[in-house]
C-alpha cells in the first residue's frame, strides 16, 4: 500500500534503486552454474525481453528509411537507407497533422493541470458546505470514462455548432473543449492527495504575513506541488496525443486531424503504398512522446503508480 | 496594514491582480454575451439558459467575498458539467428514445421534411421565366413575369418582390445584390441547380420553386398535406390518411409508414434488442465475453510477465540493468495507436514481417482468422502492456519493507517461503488497485481493436457490422453508425454504452472500496 500512498514522497525511481549496497566478492571462486543461478539467467531474460520489446521499433526505424515504401520491401532490414519516406511526408498532410496534435495536446495539457490544481487547492485548503458531497462526486465521476459517451457528445456538439460554430463539430477548439471536460474527474484525486502533503501551516505563515489566498495559491502552493504538476500535465498530453475515438467522431475534415485519426487513415486505405509513409510518420510523432517520457521517466513512474493509466 | 509586505503583488482593492481578474472576467463575459445573443438568434432555448446560468455564476463568483473555494472550482466545474455530466445524462436519455436514422429530428421537423421530399410538380401549374443567380456562393432563382412582378429567392430565404430588377422580355438580366450566372457557369453547376429549392413561402405546404433547364420555374407543391387538428397526414394522390404511431412515424391503416419520423422515448425497446433481437443478441453476447475475456487475460499476461521481468533485474549485482530497464519500457513510451498500426503492418498474412520473415514465410491469417485475430490482439497487448506492469512492479518491489525480510531470513524462511508468505501479498495489496484500473482501461481499449482488426473477421450469421474481435466499445462505435457503415442507431448505441457504464462503474466501486481515496474524504 505504501506505494500507492504516498508515490511522490518517495517515487520508485529506476535511476535511483533503493536496493542494499554492493556485497562484498564472495571469498570463494563462483562457478559458472552458480553463477548462471545467480545473475546469468536474469542476463538470458534481460536480453530476451529486450528483443521483444524492441524489434517492432527497429523494425519501423528500418522501414522508415527503406527507400520502397511498400511494406514487402520493408521486410529486410536496413537494406537500403534513404530519408526519401522522411522528405515524402512534406508532400502530405502530415505536418499539419502534427501541429494540430500538438496544439491540441498541449492546450488540454496546460489547462488540465491548471483547473486541475484549482480544485485540488480549493479541496484540500477551504473548509465548506458541499465539500465532502463534492469529493464524493467526483470519484463516481471519475468511473465514467468520457470516450464512451462519444455519441452524446456528438449530438451536444451539432447544438453548439449552430449557436457557435466554433464550439461545434471540426473544430479543434471544440475539442480541447470536451477533453478539458474529463480533466477534473481524472486528476483531482492525484492532486488533492499530492497537496495534503504540503504542511498547512506554510500557507498558514503565509496568511499572517498578510499573503491573499490567491498569493497562497500561486507563489507558494504550486512550487511545492511542482513534480504532481508535472506528473499530471504530462499524462494529459501524451494521452490526448494518442486520443482516437473522440477525435475522429469529432474532426471531419482532413487539414483539422490529428495524427491518430490521419496515420489511421493512410495504415487503412492502400496498406501497402503508405507503408513507408506511414513508418516516418509514426518515428516523428513518436519522438516528442519517447523523449518526455524518457527524460521525466521517474517523475512518471510516480504518478502511475498513484494510479494513473496511459491511454 | 500601513505598510504591507505585499505592496505591488497584493490580490486585494485596485492590485495589479484584481484588474487582471476583472480583464478576464470582462472577456468572459462579452464571450458569454455573445454566445447567448448567438443562442437567441438561433432558438436553441436549452443553450440560452445554461449560458445565462454559468454567466451569472462566475460573475457571483468572482466578485463575491463569500464564494472562495468556488473561484478556485470553477473552471473546471464548468467543463466538467458541460463536456461530462451533461453528456452522460444526455447518453442515458438517448438509450431511451430511437434516435437515430429516420428518427433524427422533432416531430415538427419530420412534418416539414416529409412535406418537402415528396413536392411533384402541379399538372397545370404556373410558369415563370427563371435566371439562375448567386448571392456570394450561395446560388438563386430570380422569376420574371409578364405583368412586372419580379421575385428573387435563394434555399434559404424564399421568395421575395424584386422591384429594382432589370427585366428584358420578362426575364430578368441584372439584379442588385446578386450577379446573375452566365450560360457557361450554369452548366458548371448543373447538378446544384437543378437541386436547387426555393420556397415559395415560410409555409412548407405553399411549395416551392424549381427548374429543369435553367430557364423555366415551375411550382411544385407537395402530394401530402398535414392537417394540424387532426394530427395526420394525407397523401392527396392516393388518399391514404396516415396517423402517428407510438414509434413516431406516421402509419397507415394498412401498416405502411412515411419514410420520416421523428424521435420519441422508447422505453427499454433498446436494452431487449441488445438483449433480445435475433439480429443483436447473438454478436452481444460472443462480444461480451470476449471482452471480458480480453480485459482479463490482458491484465493477468502483462502482469506476469511484467512481475517475472521486475523480479529478474531486480537484483543490485546485475550489470547493466539500467540498461535493460530503459529498453524494456519502450513499447510503453510509443503512443498506443502507432503501436497498434505498426503491428497490423507487421502481422499482414502476405506481405508482414512475423509471417514473412520470423515464420520463414508462412501464409498465416492473424488478423482474420476468428481464433487467430483474438491470439493477435492479446498478444499485441502484451507486448503494449507489460511495460507499465513491469514499472509498477519494480517500484512495488523496491519499497518492500526491508525490516519485514529481514525478520523472514532471521527466522529461517526459505527464498520460496519468503516469497510465497511475504513478498507476494504485499505486491499484490500495492497493485491491485492499478490491475482493476488496468482491468477497466482496457474493458474500453477502442484503438487497439479499431486499429488492428477493426473488430474484423466479421460475423457469419450477422447482418450487422461486427466481428470476432469487436468489444463492447467498438460495438457501440460501429452501432452509432458514426463511421458510416451502417445505419445510424443513436438510441441503441447508448444503451450498449449504458450496459459499460454499469460494468465498469461496479469494477471500479469494487476497486475503490480497496483503495485508501474514500478515506482520504474524510
Amino acid at each position: 500500500m505504501s506505494t500507492t500512498s504516498a508515490p511522490m514522497s518517495r517515487p520508485p525511481s529506476l535511476a535511483r534503486p533503493a536496493d542494499p549496497p554492493r556485497r562484498p566478492a564472495p571469498s570463494r571462486r563462483p562457478t559458472a552454474a552458480r553463477w548462471f543461478s545467480d545473475l546469468g539467467w536474469r542476463h538470458l531474460v534481460g536480453v530476451l525481453a529486450v528483443a521483444y520489446a524492441g524489434f517492432p521499433l527497429v523494425y519501423v526505424v528500418s522501414a522508415s528509411l527503406a527507400d520502397g515504401g511498400t511494406l514487402t520491401g520493408s521486410n529486410d532490414l536496413f537494406a537500403s537507407v534513404s530519408g526519401a519516406n522522411y522528405v515524402a511526408l512534406g508532400g502530405t498532410r502530415f505536418w499539419t497533422w502534427m501541429a494540430n496534435t500538438l496544439v491540441v495536446a498541449v492546450a488540454t495539457g496546460v489547462g488540465t493541470v491548471l483547473m486541475g490544481a484549482a480544485a485540488a487547492y480549493a479541496f484540500s485548503r477551504f473548509r465548506f458546505s458541499g465539500r465532502r458531497v463534492g469529493l464524493t462526486a467526483l470519484l463516481i465521476i471519475q468511473m465514467f470514462p468520457q470516450m464512451l459517451a462519444f455519441v452524446a457528445i456528438f449530438l451536444l456538439l451539432i447544438s453548439l455548432g449552430n449557436v457557435v460554430p466554433v464550439l461545434g463539430l471540426d473544430s479543434k477548439l471544440a475539442l480541447i473543449c470536451v477533453y478539458l471536460g474529463g480533466a477534473l474527474g481524472v486528476n483531482t484525486f492525484l492532486m488533492y492527495g499530492f497537496f495534503n502533503t504540503v504542511p498547512r501551516e506554510i500557507d498558514e505563515a503565509a496568511k499572517i504575513d498578510g499573503a491573499s489566498h490567491a498569493q497562497i495559491y500561486w507563489t507558494i502552493v504550486l512550487r511545492l506541488t511542482a513534480p504532481i504538476l508535472a506528473v499530471v500535465g504530462l499524462l494529459s498530453f501524451i494521452s490526448t496525443f494518442g486520443e482516437f475515438i473522440i477525435a475522429r467522431v469529432l474532426l471531419q475534415s482532413e487539414e483539422n486531424w490529428t495524427l491518430a485519426v490521419g496515420l489511421y487513415g493512410w495504415v487503412s486505405s492502400l496498406q501497402e503504398a503508405n507503408w513507408g509513409l506511414f513508418a516516418a510518420g509514426a518515428v516523428v510523432s513518436a519522438v516528442p512522446v519517447l523523449a518526455l517520457f524518457l527524460f521525466l521517466q521517474k517523475y512518471i513512474v510516480g504518478g502511475l503508480t498513484a494510479g494513473s493509466v496511459k491511454g | 496594514m500601513s505598510l504591507p509586505a505585499t505592496l505591488g503583488s497584493g490580490r486585494t482593492g485596485w492590485s495589479p491582480g484584481f484588474l487582471v481578474k476583472l480583464a478576464l472576467i470582462a472577456l468572459v463575459d462579452a464571450l458569454g454575451v455573445y454566445a447567448v445573443l448567438a443562442a437567441w438568434g438561433a432558438g436553441s432555448w436549452g443553450i440560452l439558459a445554461a449560458m445565462v446560468a454559468l454567466l451569472l455564476v462566475a460573475n457571483w463568483a468572482y466578485f463575491s467575498k463569500r464564494a472562495l473555494p468556488l473561484k478556485y472550482i470553477l473552471p473546471g466545474l464548468a467543463f466538467l458539467l458541460v463536456y461530462q455530466v451533461y453528456v452522460v445524462a444526455y447518453t442515458g436519455y438517448v438509450a431511451f428514445t430511437n434516435y437515430g436514422d429516420g428518427h433524427n429530428s422533432t416531430k415538427e421537423q419530420a412534418i416539414e421534411a416529409l412535406l418537402v421530399q415528396n413536392e411533384r410538380r402541379v399538372e397545370g401549374s404556373p410558369s415563370s421565366p427563371l435566371t439562375v443567380v448567386a448571392d456570394g456562393d450561395e446560388l438563386g432563382f430570380a422569376l420574371g413575369s409578364p405583368d412586372g412582378a419580379m421575385q428573387v429567392g435563394t434555399a434559404d430565404q424564399p421568395l421575395e418582390p424584386a422591384p429594382d430588377a432589370t427585366v428584358e422580355d420578362g426575364r430578368v438580366t441584372a439584379l442588385p445584390g446578386y450577379t446573375v450566372l452566365t450560360y457557361a457557369e450554369v452548366l458548371e453547376s448543373q447538378q446544384e441547380v437543378t437541386d436547387l429549392r426555393v420556397p415559395v413561402s415560410d409555409d412548407p405546404t405553399d411549395g416551392s420553386i424549381r427548374t429543369q433547364d435553367a430557364r423555366t420555374g415551375y411550382v411544385f407543391t407537395s402530394t401530402l398535406t398535414y392537417d394540424a387538428p387532426s394530427d395526420t397526414m394525407t397523401d392527396t394522390a392516393t388518399g391514404v390518411t396516415y396517423t402517428p404511431n407510438d414509434d413516431g412515424q406516421f402509419e397507415a391503416a394498412d401498416g405502411s409508414t412515411l419514410p420520416v419520423g421523428w424521435r420519441v422515448l422508447v422505453g427499454l425497446d433498446n436494452f431487449v434488442t441488445a438483449f433480445g433481437d435475433d439480429r443483436y443478441a447473438g454478436p452481444f453476447g460472443k462480444i461480451l465475453l470476449w471482452t471480458f475475456a480480453f480485459a482479463v487475460v490482458s491484465v493477468a499476461s502483462t502482469f506476469l510477465l511484467g512481475l517475472f521481468l521486475a523480479i529478474a533485474f531486480n537484483d543490485a549485482r546485475l550489470r547493466g540493468r539500467r540498461i535493460y530497464r530503459t529498453l524494456v519500457i519502450l513499447p510503453y513510451a510509443i503512443p498506443g495507436f502507432l503501436a497498434a498500426l505498426l503491428w497490423s503492418g507487421l502481422l499482414n498474412r502476405s506481405y508482414g514481417f512475423v509471417n514473412e520473415v520470423l515464420l520463414g514465410g508462412a501464409q498465416i491469417p492473424w488478423l482474420t482468422d476468428p481464433v487467430l485475430a483474438k491470439l493477435a490482439v492479446l498478444g499485441v497487448n502484451l507486448w503494449l502492456g507489460f511495460p507499465y506492469m513491469f514499472l509498477i512492479c519494480t517500484g512495488a518491489l523496491q519499497s518492500l519493507p526491508g525490516d519485514v525480510l529481514e525478520a523472514a531470513r532471521i527466522d529461517g524462511a526459505g527464498r520460496w517461503r519468503t516469497w510465497r508468505s511475504i513478498t507476494l501479498p504485499l505486491l499484490l495489496v500495492a497493485t491491485a488497485p492499478l490491475l482493476i484500473s488496468s482491468f477497466a482501461f482496457n474493458f474500453n481499449n477502442f484503438t487497439l481493436i479499431y486499429m488492428l482488426t477493426g473488430g474484423g473477421p466479421r460475423f457469419d450469421d450477422a447482418s450487422v457490422p461486427l466481428g470476432h474481435t469487436d468489444i463492447l466499445i467498438s460495438m457501440v462505435y460501429s452501432v452509432s453508425g458514426l463511421d458510416g457503415t451502417a445505419a445510424k442507431d443513436y438510441g441503441l448505441a447508448s444503451a450498449l454504452s449504458i450496459v459499460i457504464f454499469v460494468v465498469v462503474a461496479t469494477i471500479s466501486a469494487l476497486a475503490f472500496r480497496r483503495t485508501r481515496s474514500l478515506e482520504e474524504i474524510a
